[in-house]
């Protein structure tokens, strides 16, 4: 398969604190890949890495052929092809429902401000947000900004989505509506790579699943392999922590 | 002190402190907006990320030096000495400056000087996350600061524009020193005239209230139609 992301011995540390150490790991395209394990185990530092929010001390991102680290590569360029999602939402809090995804197809990637809103609203109606376009952040629960995050990410039409933890600011009875969304996004074909904790979500739409701990992957593999039957003995003591 | 003689006194001069009250609002209003743009200016060159060692990151460094010096200079004198030098200094060089220009030069500095630490510290309050985002979306940081960071630093230090504008309304009376024809300077005028010094420049006073007054009142509702109604509409926009 199309590996869209591949990443090779991967190195960062925060000072003398090393965050992830010799990393190898790859998505191609289509797939859905979860990455699991406990705080601090290095998986949002692997997902920022990506697309250099944080900036890798070794090794390499070969996004599509190209090493993204190289000194030439246009970094926001290259942003331009990953959907990024946060925990926090980061909803543009001076813009409303509709600005907040339309602002960046207009300013950096030159769209048109017809063109811009009527994709804007393509996705806002997928993520069922259509409604509240005239709406200000600040007006809006959790599930719903996070609904307008994912829309305002998918108006780029990334090639790749990245998800740091998107419902772990939510309250319980708004997690589902995140969830739904992202699971209409997996089976529709995109390409995803979540970091998350919600174990019976991986489990039905990743194609594969990534333990990491201490800053390592320990195990990856397909969720009925991963989850189901664990090999390593840290996953198996991870997953009977989370999932009592 | 009487009501006859206040108004009489009014009577013969309201033309002169009519026209005092506008240059003194003219300095105050040009003299804010002047001085928040050099605050913005000098908030937004301080905060600017700065990567190792290139020639760009050292001529930034010179240039923030540069505008650190400015801003402990007009914070740390009195602005009618500032009036006094700049006016006197600049004229000793053979170039006589017109007056309400150099009033307006010295207020606005003054201003800019304040304003740049109300910014900066309105920049570095705005949460990570909406950098990030900006970011992740492929925004460099110019962009980044046009359309997502500014506009909320701009709404945050609107209370402290509000403050500084009718501080500059009532400030501007130390330009009398310049003898720019300002509200404190006519009244001085009129008093030296008719010796009547109390109720001359209780007039004045009520003057000065009513514009301080207005303009705060009026900043308020600025403030309230930024924010924009508190509903919003329930149905799409009708894209034509």
């Amino acid at each position: 398969m199309e590996k869209v992301i591949d990443i090779r011995h991967l190195n960062k540390s925060f000072g003398n604190h090393e965050v992830l150490r010799d990393v190898n790991f790859s998505v191609a395209k289509g797939e859905v890949v979860c990455l699991i394990g406990s705080s601090g185990s290095g998986k949002s530092t692997l997902l920022r890495c990506i697309n250099l929010l944080e900036t890798p001390t070794g090794g390499e991102i070969i996004y599509n052929g190209e090493n993204i680290l190289d000194k030439n590569h246009d970094i926001r360029k290259h942003r331009t092809h990953l959907g990024m999602v946060f925990q926090s939402f980061n909803l543009f809090n001076n813009h409303n429902v509709l600005k907040n995804c339309v602002v960046g197809q207009q300013k950096v990637l030159k769209r048109s401000k017809q063109e811009a809103e009527s994709n804007a609203l393509k996705y806002l109606e997928i993520v069922g947000m259509d409604k509240y376009v005239s709406a200000k952040p600040s007006q809006l629960s959790g599930g719903q900004k996070q609904r307008v995050a994912i829309a305002r990410a998918l108006a780029m039409d990334p090639d790749v989505m990245l998800f740091d933890e998107p419902t772990s600011a939510l309250d319980p009875e708004m997690v589902g509506e995140v969830l739904k969304v992202m699971r209409r996004l997996a089976e529709e074909g995109n390409t995803m790579l979540i970091v998350t904790h919600e174990m019976e979500f991986a489990k039905e739409v990743a194609d594969r699943i990534v333990f990491m701990d201490k800053g390592v992957i320990v195990e990856e593999g397909p969720p009925s392999q991963v989850l189901v039957n664990p090999q390593h003995d840290r996953t198996k003591e991870f997953l009977k922590r989370t999932l009592k | 002190m009487s009501l006859e003689s206040i108004l009489s006194i009014l009577e013969q001069n309201w033309p002169s402190y009519l026209k005092g009250a506008y240059i003194t609002l003219l300095i105050a209003i040009f003299s804010t907006i002047i001085g928040a743009l050099i605050g913005l200016f000098i908030g937004v060159m301080h905060t600017i990320p700065l990567r190792e060692k290139s020639f760009k990151s050292f001529l930034l460094k010179i240039v923030n030096f540069i505008l650190s010096v400015y801003v402990e200079i007009f914070r740390g004198t009195p602005m009618i000495v500032q009036a006094m030098v700049v006016f006197y200094g600049i004229a000793a060089y053979g170039f006589v400056m017109d007056r309400f220009v150099a009033a307006v030069l010295v207020v606005s500095l003054n201003t800019g000087a304040y304003m740049a630490e109300y910014v900066r510290g309105g920049i570095v309050s705005i949460e990570k996350g909406q950098y990030e985002a900006a970011e992740a979306i492929g925004m460099s940081h110019f962009q980044t600061m046009i359309h997502v960071i500014l506009p909320q630093v701009i709404r945050n230090i609107l209370p402290a524009t509000g403050n500084q504008l009718i501080m500059n309304i009532k400030d501007s009376a130390v330009l009398s020193v310049i003898s720019v024809t300002e509200l404190f300077f006519v009244t001085q005028t009129i008093a030296s005239i008719n010796y009547k010094t109390a109720e001359t420049y209780l007039i004045a006073c009520v003057m000065y209230l009513i514009m301080t007054f207005t303009a705060s009142q009026l900043l308020r509702l600025f403030e309230k139609k930024l924010d924009g109604p508190k509903d919003y509409n329930f149905q799409p926009e009708k894209s034509a």
